[in-house]
């Protein structure tokens, strides 16, 4: 679905964001882009649908360079749902927010209507639907954006730093529906450095650290893994901390989601019982 | 017996202009030297409640103001932000609201030469504040050029040097990388501990804070639903119930099909219980 090859990229303040990266995302995955603030997670993304094009190397989205695109046309397939939610909202009602998006893509008037409803409803939206972006609070707008990205459905979501600034019932509900989008088929790209967040959903994890990628693998490998973990500013989860720890017990060192290390210890208490 | 610092008293408030109340009859007393962590759910009041400390409510945001508010002995009502400002240091959730000079010196001595102080107690305070918050390093070096967990440092560090007696810090982690976070809250702890410096955090990151607070504070609605030190606030069953983010340590404990009386609280906690058995 996503292919990059060999890209580089210099914003023209100079800064090197991009090193040589190479990168393939198939249909339907499921990855996490994790990495310290300023390893150029944000830049990487922002290339698959064009926002920025590679100084050097190629993007293809779908067979299709993203040098011969506009980003009218790779947003159709790659929705970017950003950081800060007031980077995207402009207009006067959320209703009207989702559907300048639809709009734009020429759907029709009545498969609008029908679009809207449905991200109002997903996203639990709905009281809002005649109130200004800007009388909500930060997670609700938040939300806002990602409703108009997902109204037109696209086939890769991408969602920079989700969980930011949300607190624990709402980033519970965040990983619910990241995990139903994703099992509907939909390709869910996550840039974060939640890595507790992360440890939940057990997604495919790319590190990047310094412009580079530095990993690729499943969480529960690179999460576990201290060397890593230590190059790019993250901690291990407090899970694997504790089986870090239980490993003279026989415990596997490599745990990262509550629920397998619920498993693990009920196990043990049981035998030894 | 040690004494309080604050001291909230039937404390209401409404904004300008908003229906409902952000905060409820708020009672609450704070010692000198606590650590005490505030958490709730989005909307609860938590910075509201932090603004009513330095004196930004009801001098700044105006509204409707009910109950008192006494830090250090002083009724923010009748005093100045700039005088209660000498008591209460605020950073805030983002760094760059706050950084403005061209140099983290520059920016550390801003307040101290507006506090009118002699130029030696000046440059005196600025080395102790970088030397306490562990950047003598990063002097030089413009505030917009160094990293998210730097700039936040700096905010304390310039905070730090007006010498107020409590330290309040709203969000102060959300933009930083999780080694950072951690990193930030130790120097937070330190300053508790070998300062005696009364801190209040708020933060939604109760993992890495568990085991550094000695007293947790949950509002939901405007209104102080739980308090107690950690390990209370955190068995207890409704704190389950209102979505705060509990440290996983004790979600874990909290799954087992047979769980040992004793909360398990910490890894330490953990490793020793699977031991036992």
């Amino acid at each position: 679905m996503i292919k990059v090859e060999n890209v580089s990229f210099t914003y023209p303040s100079g800064v090197n964001a991009l090193k040589n990266v190479s990168i393939e995302i198939s249909n339907g995955e499921f990855v996490a882009i994790m990495g310290e603030n300023g390893a150029g997670k944000t830049t990487l993304v922002k290339q698959f649908n064009g926002l920025l094009k590679p100084g050097e190397g190629d993007v293809y989205v779908d067979g299709r360079n993203t040098r011969d695109l506009s980003v009218a046309e790779l947003s159709k397939d790659v929705g970017l749902v950003f950081q800060n939610a007031d980077h995207q909202l402009f207009c006067e009602t959320v209703e009207d927010e989702i559907a300048f998006g639809l709009r734009n893509f020429g759907f029709s008037n009545r498969v609008n209507k029908k679009r809207v409803k449905w991200a109002l409803t997903l996203l639990n939206l709905q009281e809002y639907r005649k109130t200004s972006p800007f009388m909500l609070s930060g997670g609700e707008r938040k939300r806002v954006a990602l409703a108009s990205v997902l109204a037109w459905k696209p086939r890769v979501t991408i969602l920079d730093e989700p969980t930011v600034g949300q607190d624990q019932s709402q980033k519970e509900r965040l990983l619910q529906f990241v995990r139903q989008l994703n099992t509907q088929g939909n390709t869910v790209i996550l840039v974060t450095h939640d890595l507790e967040f992360v440890a939940e959903c057990d997604p495919r994890v790319v590190l990047m650290s310094h412009g580079r990628i530095v990993a690729d693998g499943p969480a529960k490998k690179i999460l576990t893994n201290p060397k890593l973990i230590k190059k790019t500013s993250l901690i291990l989860p407090q899970i694997t901390q504790l089986f870090f720890r239980l490993a003279d017990l026989g415990f596997p060192k490599d745990v990262i989601s509550i629920y397998e290390a619920k498993e693990l210890i009920n196990d043990f208490v049981a035998r030894r019982s | 017996m040690v004494s309080p610092i604050i001291e909230i008293d039937g404390l209401s408030y409404t904004y300008p202009g908003a229906k409902k109340q952000s905060l409820s009859n708020v009672t609450l007393s704070i010692d000198k030297g606590a650590f005490v962590t505030l958490t709730g759910p989005s909307g609860c009041g938590k910075t509201t409640l932090c603004r009513c400390l330095n004196g930004l409510i009801p001098h700044f945001y105006g509204g409707k103001i009910k109950g008192d508010v006494v830090v250090s002995n002083l009724n923010v009502r009748d005093h100045a932000i700039s005088e209660l400002a000498q008591q209460v240091g605020f950073v805030f959730q983002n760094p760059e609201n706050q950084l403005f000079a061209l140099s983290v010196e520059r920016e550390i001595v801003f307040g101290l030469e507006n506090l009118a102080l002699p130029p030696d107690e000046i440059r005196e305070r600025l080395e102790w504040a970088l030397k306490t918050i562990g950047i003598e390093n990063l002097r030089e070096r413009s505030p917009y050029e160094i990293s998210g967990g730097q700039q936040q440092r700096v905010a304390i560090a310039s905070v730090l040097a007006m010498k107020p007696e409590i330290l309040i810090l709203d969000e102060p982690t959300s933009s930083l990388d999780p080694l950072a976070a951690k990193n930030l809250f130790q120097v937070i702890s330190k300053l508790n501990k070998t300062l005696g410096l009364t801190i209040i955090l708020v933060e939604h990151r109760l993992d890495l804070l568990s085991t550094l607070t000695d007293r947790v504070i949950i509002m939901d609605g405007g209104i102080l639903r739980i308090e107690g030190n950690p390990r209370e606030v955190f068995s207890s069953k409704s704190v389950k119930l209102m979505g705060i983010g509990i440290p996983k340590i004790v979600r874990l404990y909290q799954e087992l099909e047979s769980q040992p009386e004793k909360l398990l609280f910490s890894i330490e906690d953990f490793v020793g219980y699977l031991k036992r058995i």
